[in-house]
């Protein structure tokens, strides 16, 4: 997707094309004289921002949708990471297990999430819940597909150096694993992102999609637009920060950004 | 002749045994059912620091052969003895080096050397300092702390040798691990395998699929023919004990070839 090389021309390029979109946005707004309740100006809408940033309104929202956020990115992580080892290494668990994991998978996320806040309550609780449930698939199928795809001949070599089945995981099947599952991970937090704004949506106290459903109520538009250019920020934020670890712990791997799966 | 009595086998007084194949027979089911013999009643015995080399043509089951001796793959009959105890499974007395190397990418050049260690457990300190060693051996010093990808084909495969070597086994099993490489390349590697023989006294056991690399390695030469794989004959190979790659042109190591390339193009005549 992107290289973080810091280009000079890319970055004249980039922002040129950046200062362009903008002028089209502006002239195609004015030039059909299209009403704020429909389409904002960009003018308008970063105004609504800096109030929004300078007044700390965004600040409380942003934190309460932060921590849903990665609260349930940690969660649903955590618990694909462990169930994916061991549906990974003990072949007979997939069987068992695996058409739950798909029939859960294949219900919307969106669809149980009113149940969750039935169960769980308008707090934040659900949220976190929703978003674990909406992050763990693509981590748990990740990390199956990359314990297992080990090259046969790593695995015929550490068999003919006598090692254990501990030692094959830990030493080439684990490794070998982790660009799968950092390509799981790197899906997982933006869907993330997404799982707390639907579990606001449906119902909550605080919150950017909480925000976003009052601004939209009180017609609102440029103020709906500039919450969801803090949405893409937060989104680009995460997604920056995940391939950097990534980067630092898979040194070796130059293809994982073609493993991203789904 | 120094040389040859004291690191070389003599041809009269044969050392112990090193490992022998008794009756080994691997068959495997074909995706359309069918049992196909890959090895017929191997039986052959190889002696402690002797060097032979297993030559056939793909598909005569010489990779499988060694596999099997390594223990990665089970023989379907017959067993196998190793420093005259019966083998069971993967042994540390064995050191084997693949045909592509198989490092490991996440990996330094000094802790892929170090992985046959670590998975036995040895002293790590100890280790270190005999992976320096060996790495100096092949000609790698100062790549320790390269990746693999940082390296040639060659050198890549001068890695799996040390890696091969760490724990001192003592027997080395070597599938066509020059197989991959170009020819001057690979007459370097020769020529430098012979050197490290000497030096490291190991019984070894390569498998290839050049004649005349077969040949100038090897103190025996292994022939296997293909369908079922099965030991064709085994031969003495009388050259000088110091070798130059110069030999190859000699009438004497014509003499080896084409009785080799005679034994294959008769059993490729009746297919």
């Amino acid at each position: 997707m992107k290289k973080m090389t810091f280009n000079k021309r890319d970055f004249m390029l980039r922002a040129s094309f950046f200062i362009f979109v903008i002028a089209i946005w502006h002239f195609t707004v004015k030039m059909f004289d299209i009403s704020s309740l429909v389409f904002p100006a960009p003018a308008g809408v970063i105004a609504a921002l800096y109030k929004g940033i300078v007044s700390g309104e965004y600040l409380l929202h942003t934190g309460v949708t932060l921590y849903e956020t990665l609260m349930g990115f940690a969660i649903g992580a955590i618990i694909a990471l462990i169930l994916g080892g061991l549906i990974g290494q003990i072949r007979i668990l997939e069987k068992i297990l695996y058409p739950y994991i798909v029939a859960f998978q294949a219900m919307p996320k969106v669809a149980i999430a009113p149940l969750f806040v039935a169960w769980f309550g308008f707090g934040v609780t659900s949220k976190i819940i929703i978003t674990a449930t909406i992050v763990f698939f693509p981590i748990l199928a990740n990390t199956i597909v990359g314990l297992r795809s080990a090259p046969r001949e790593q695995i015929e070599m550490m068999t003919a150096f006598t090692a254990s089945p501990w030692q094959m995981f830990q030493m080439v099947r684990f490794p070998h694993a982790l660009p799968y599952i950092f390509a799981g991970l790197d899906i997982g937090i933006v869907l993330a992102i997404i799982g707390a704004i639907v579990g606001e949506f449906v119902g909550a106290q605080a919150g950017l999609g909480y925000l976003i459903l009052q601004r939209n109520f009180s017609m609102d538009i440029t103020g709906v637009f500039a919450i969801l250019i803090v949405l893409s920020a937060i989104g680009i934020g995460l997604h920056t920060i995940m391939k950097i670890i990534a980067k630092r712990t898979i040194y070796w791997s130059e293809t994982s950004e073609d493993l991203r799966q789904q | 002749m120094s040389a040859f009595t004291t690191n070389g086998i003599d041809t009269k007084v044969k050392n112990a045994s090193a490992f022998c194949f008794q009756d080994i027979n691997k068959n495997y089911q074909s995706r359309d059912g069918l049992n196909v013999s890959a090895l017929s009643n191997i039986n052959f015995e190889v002696f402690k620091k002797e060097f032979v080399t297993v030559v056939g043509p793909s598909g005569c089951g010489k990779s499988t052969l060694l596999k099997i001796l390594a223990g990665i793959v089970n023989a379907s009959s017959g067993r196998i003895e190793i420093n005259g105890m019966p083998q069971k499974g993967p042994s540390s007395e064995i050191g084997v080096v693949f045909q592509n190397p198989v490092l490991l990418p996440w990996r330094t050049i000094l802790n892929n050397v170090l992985i046959p260690a670590e998975i036995q457990k040895r002293d790590i300190k100890e280790s270190r300092k005999k992976a320096y060693e060996l790495l100096d051996m092949v000609g790698l010093k100062g790549f320790e702390t390269k990746y693999p990808k940082e390296l040639s084909g060659g050198m890549q495969q001068r890695v799996g040798i040390a890696r091969a070597l760490i724990n001192d086994p003592s027997i080395l099993l070597m599938d066509e691990p020059f197989g991959a490489l170009d020819a001057m390349t690979r007459e370097l590697m020769n020529m430098e395998l012979l050197r490290l023989k000497k030096r490291i006294g190991a019984t070894i056991m390569l498998v290839t699929h050049s004649i005349p690399e077969a040949i100038f390695l090897g103190d025996r030469v292994i022939i296997m023919s293909p369908r079922p794989g099965c030991v064709e004959e085994i031969m003495d190979i009388d050259l000088p004990y110091e070798k130059e790659l110069s030999i190859i042109n000699s009438e004497h190591f014509g003499v080896y070839d084409r009785h080799i390339r005679n034994a294959f193009n008769s059993k490729a005549g009746l297919d």
